[in-house]
C-alpha cells in the first residue's frame, strides 16, 4: 500500500520542518518527504490542502479500562477513540483489574491491542504487586514483556521505605518510575481543591499541600536513589515551582499536566458539575496559570489526555459520590491547540508536547516523520470547529467538562503504520 | 451559567441554596412568611394554597425536627404529605437517588423536600426531575440548608428590623455546617454590614473570608458589641480527635456562657439551629435565658417553610 499525502502543511518539530511538503508512505514507512521517490505510484492520495500533516500524537496516559472495567470502556472502543483523536501511540496505566503486575497480563494486553490494528499500546507496569504498596513487582520481567515504565497511579503508597526501594530497584535497570504526587492522608475523602469553591459548595477539600508534600518526598528520594522519575498530573503552582527547582538542580525528572487542568479551574465546577470531578482536583486560577507558565519554560514536558472513561451511572450522583475522571483521547488535540492559541505558542512547538516530547519520555521511536520512520500520521484541520457531544465521541466514556462546547481542531485522517485507520 | 433555582423569568423554581438568589426573592419569602405567622394562632390552622398537591419529604439522612416542621408546613397549606426515610442500606442495595425520586414522580408527587448527606444532592435531583416538579433543599452535606438560613434571618428581622445596621457573629463548626453557609449568604445578601465567624482553624473552611465574613479565633474579641450571636451545633463525632481535643476544651474556648454573652450588646439575641448540645457549645443558662430566641426560631421555621412552598407552587410557568 502506497499513500501520497499531498499539499499539506507538514509540521515535524523533531526534524525542524514546518512547511508545505508532500509525504510519501509505502510498506508502513515514510519513504520520502518533499520530492517523490523514483517510481512512486500511490494506491491512494490524501489531499491535505489547508490541513496540517503531523506525526501521530503520543499520549503518556490513557486508561483503556481493560481488563476488568469493560462496563466503562473496552480496548476496542478506546483505541478507536485514540485514532479518532489522532493518537497513534499511548501509554496505559496499570490500574486495571487485575492490575498490570504480571508479565502474562502485559503480553496479553499488547497482543490484543495489536490484533485491533489501531493505536500502538505501551503498558506502564505496576510498581508494587496489586498496587498495594508493599511488594515490588518483577520489573525486569515486566519490561521484557513490554512495559515502558512503572507506576503507582493513584493507589496509596504511604510506606516511604517501599517507595525508596522501588526507586532503587527501578534505577538499577534504568527504568522510569511514574508517580502521582498526592499525600494519601491529606487527600483522604477530598473531592475538590481546598479553596474558595469547596468552601462555598461545602465539598471536602484536597489542599495543595497534598501535592507538595508528596512531591517533596518523591524528589528527595529521586535525588538520593538516582532514579529517573516522571511526575504525573501536576496541578499546583507550588508543585510547578518545586519541579522547576529540581530540574535546575539537574535531577532526572520529567512531568506532565493533564489537558483539562491546563484550561479549567475550580470555578468550572459551577453548581456541582460532576464532569469537573477530576483527580487531581481542578485548582485555582493561579494554579492553572502556573501550569501554563510551567509548560512555557519546559518545567512541564508534556500535555496528556489523562483519558479516564467513566460509565454514566458513576457520574449520575451528587458530586462527592461520583467517580473522578474524564474521557480525553479525542480532546487532546483540540485542547492543545486551544492552549497554543491562548498562550501564543507556535503550532509546531505546541504539537511537540503531544508528539516528539512524550515519545522521548516513553523511550519509543515515534512522534516524528523522518524518512524510514513508521508512518504514524495525523492529518487535521486546525481551523475546523466541532461540537463535543456524546454522539461525536468514539470513546465509551462520554464524560468531559467540555460537553456541549465547540473546539477547533478536527482530525481528518489518521494513519497507523501506513494504513488509514480513521477518516472523517 | 444559568441559576438552576430560577425560572427563565427569574422567579423561584427550586430552593436549593441561598447563594445566587436576589435580595428581592429573599424579601418576598420573608414577607410571605409574615403572613403565615398568624395562621398557627387561628383555631383552624390551615390555608388551602397547596390543596391537591403532594409533597414528598425524602430524607436520606435522619432528622426528626426538620422533617416534622416541613410536614407541618405542608399540612397547614393543605397538601398531602408523604414521608420517606431512605436509609443508607436500601441505597447500598443498589437503588440510586434517581431511582427513588423517579418512583415518587411516577406516583405524581409535585414537590420534593430533600435531605442528603452529600453536598449538591438537591442540585443533582433538581437537574434531573421533570420541569413541573419543585425541589426544596432541606440540607445537603456541608453545602446548604436554605430554609434554616431563611428562618434565621426572619427571626433576626423580627427582633432587629434594621438589617443594615447589625453586627452578627456565627460561632462554631463552620467547616462542616450547611447552616452556617446558608446564614452567611442570607445575611450578606440582605445587607448586614458585618458578619463574623468565630472558630478554631480546624473548624473553618479554607478561604472562608471569600464568603464575605470576618474571621475571629478568639471568642471574646469576636463577640464584642455584636447584636446577634448565632451558635452552631457541634456533631458528636467531631468532639474528640484531630479536629478538637475534647468537648470540655471546646466549651471552654467556644462555648457560649453568660460571661461571654455579656461582651455582646446588652440587647443581643442568641440563636441556635438545634438540636443543642448543652454544655458543649452553649450553656443551659444562656439557652434558656432571656436573650435566647431559640424556640421562636422553631415557630418561625414553619411560617418560612410555608412561604417557600407556597411561592414555589405558585411559580408554575416554565
Amino acid at each position: 500500500m502506497k499513500i501520497l499525502i499531498k499539499n499539506g502543511r507538514l509540521i515535524d518539530h523533531k526534524n525542524n520542518i514546518d512547511a508545505v511538503r508532500d509525504v510519501y508512505v509505502a510498506a508502513g514507512k515514510v519513504v520520502a518527504v518533499g520530492d517523490a521517490p523514483a517510481d512512486f505510484h500511490p494506491n491512494a492520495t490524501i489531499d491535505a490542502t489547508n490541513l496540517v500533516v503531523a506525526p501521530g500524537l503520543v499520549d503518556v496516559s490513557a486508561r483503556l479500562r481493560e481488563p476488568g472495567f469493560e462496563y466503562k470502556a473496552t480496548l476496542k472502543s478506546e483505541l478507536r477513540a485514540a485514532v479518532a483523536g489522532g493518537v497513534t501511540s499511548l501509554a496505559c496505566p496499570p490500574d486495571t483489574d487485575p492490575v498490570l503486575d504480571e508479565p502474562g497480563l502485559v503480553e496479553m494486553l499488547k497482543h490484543r491491542a495489536k490484533l485491533l490494528n489501531l493505536a500502538h499500546v505501551y503498558p506502564v507496569g505496576a510498581l508494587t504487586r496489586k498496587l498495594e504498596g508493599k511488594e515490588l513487582t518483577e520489573m525486569s520481567e515486566l519490561a521484557e514483556a513490554g512495559c515502558v515504565g512503572f507506576s503507582h497511579v493513584t493507589a496509596r503508597l504511604t510506606d516511604t521505605l517501599v517507595l525508596r526501594r522501588a526507586m532503587q530497584y527501578a534505577s538499577t535497570f534504568g527504568f522510569t518510575v511514574w508517580l502521582h504526587p498526592e499525600d494519601a492522608y491529606l487527600a483522604k475523602n477530598g473531592v475538590a481543591h481546598d479553596g474558595e469553591v469547596a468552601a462555598r459548595l461545602g465539598l471536602a477539600g484536597i489542599p495543595s499541600s497534598a501535592e507538595t508534600i508528596a512531591l517533596a518526598t518523591i524528589l528527595t528520594l529521586a535525588e538520593e536513589t538516582g532514579a529517573r522519575v516522571h511526575i504525573c498530573r501536576i496541578s499546583t503552582r507550588e508543585g510547578v515551582e518545586m519541579l522547576r527547582q529540581a530540574k535546575q538542580r539537574g535531577l532526572a525528572v520529567s512531568a506532565d499536566a493533564a489537558a483539562n487542568h491546563v484550561h479549567l479551574t475550580e470555578h468550572d465546577i459551577g453548581y456541582f458539575d460532576a464532569q469537573c470531578h477530576l483527580k487531581p482536583p481542578l485548582r485555582s486560577q493561579r494554579d492553572r496559570d502556573a501550569l501554563r507558565q510551567g509548560l512555557a519554560d519546559h518545567t512541564l514536558d508534556v500535555i496528556c489526555s489523562d483519558h479516564t472513561p467513566v460509565d454514566d451511572d458513576a457520574k449520575l450522583a451528587p458530586f462527592g459520590e461520583t467517580e473522578a475522571g474524564a474521557t480525553g483521547l479525542e480532546l487532546l488535540l483540540p485542547l492543545t491547540l486551544k492552549w497554543a492559541q491562548e498562550t501564543a505558542t507556535p503550532l509546531a512547538a505546541a504539537l511537540a508536547r503531544i508528539t516528539s516530547e512524550p515519545a522521548r519520555l516513553l523511550g519509543i521511536n515515534a512522534g516524528h516523520l523522518s524518512v524510514g520512520a513508521t508512518a504514524d500520521i495525523c492529518v487535521f484541520d486546525p481551523e475546523q470547529f466541532w461540537k463535543i457531544e456524546r454522539n461525536a465521541l468514539h470513546s465509551q466514556g462520554k464524560n468531559t467538562p467540555f460537553l456541549g462546547m465547540e473546539l477547533a481542531g478536527k482530525v481528518r485522517w489518521t494513519l497507523v503504520a501506513g494504513q488509514v485507520v480513521h477518516q472523517s | 451559567m444559568n441559576n438552576p433555582q430560577l425560572t427563565k423569568n427569574g422567579e423561584l423554581k427550586h430552593l436549593l441554596s441561598i447563594e445566587g438568589l436576589p435580595k428581592a426573592i429573599l424579601n418576598q419569602i420573608l414577607d410571605t412568611a409574615e403572613s403565615f405567622v398568624g395562621v398557627a394562632e387561628r383555631e383552624v390552622k390551615k390555608v388551602p394554597l397547596l390543596r391537591g398537591k403532594t409533597v414528598c419529604n425524602i430524607f436520606f439522612e435522619n432528622s426528626t425536627r426538620t422533617r416534622t416542621t416541613f410536614e407541618i408546613a405542608a399540612k397547614r397549606l393543605s397538601a398531602d404529605v408523604i414521608n420517606l426515610n431512605v436509609n443508607t442500606s436500601s441505597q447500598s442495595k443498589g437503588e440510586t437517588i434517581l431511582d427513588t425520586v423517579d418512583n415518587l414522580i411516577a406516583m405524581h408527587a409535585d414537590m420534593f423536600v430533600i435531605r442528603h448527606a452529600q453536598s449538591g444532592a438537591a442540585h443533582f435531583i433538581a437537574r434531573h426531575v421533570a420541569p413541573h416538579i419543585r425541589v426544596i433543599n432541606a440540607g445537603d452535606g456541608r453545602h446548604a440548608h436554605p430554609t434554616q438560613g431563611l428562618l434565621d434571618v426572619f427571626t433576626i428581622r423580627r427582633y432587629k428590623p434594621d438589617m443594615h445596621n447589625l453586627r452578627i457573629a456565627i460561632v462554631g463548626d463552620v467547616l462542616h455546617s450547611r447552616v452556617a453557609r446558608s446564614e452567611i449568604h442570607a445575611l450578606t445578601t440582605l445587607g448586614v454590614p458585618e458578619v463574623r465567624v468565630i472558630a478554631p482553624k480546624t473548624l473553618l473552611p479554607h478561604d472562608v473570608e471569600r464568603l464575605g465574613v470576618q474571621v475571629y479565633h478568639d471568642m471574646n474579641a469576636g463577640l464584642k458589641d455584636v447584636d446577634v450571636v448565632m451558635m452552631l451545633r457541634l456533631q458528636n463525632e467531631r468532639m474528640n480527635g484531630a479536629l478538637l481535643p475534647s468537648a470540655q476544651e471546646y466549651f471552654k474556648c467556644y462555648g457560649l456562657t453568660q460571661e461571654k454573652l455579656a461582651l455582646a450588646k446588652p440587647d443581643a439575641i442568641v440563636m441556635h439551629p438545634g438540636p443543642m448540645n448543652r454544655g458543649v457549645e452553649i450553656d443551659s443558662a444562656v439557652a434558656d435565658g432571656a436573650q435566647s430566641v431559640i424556640l421562636p426560631q422553631v415557630t418561625y421555621g414553619i411560617a418560612v417553610r410555608m412561604a417557600v412552598m407556597s411561592i414555589l407552587a405558585g411559580n408554575t410557568e416554565e
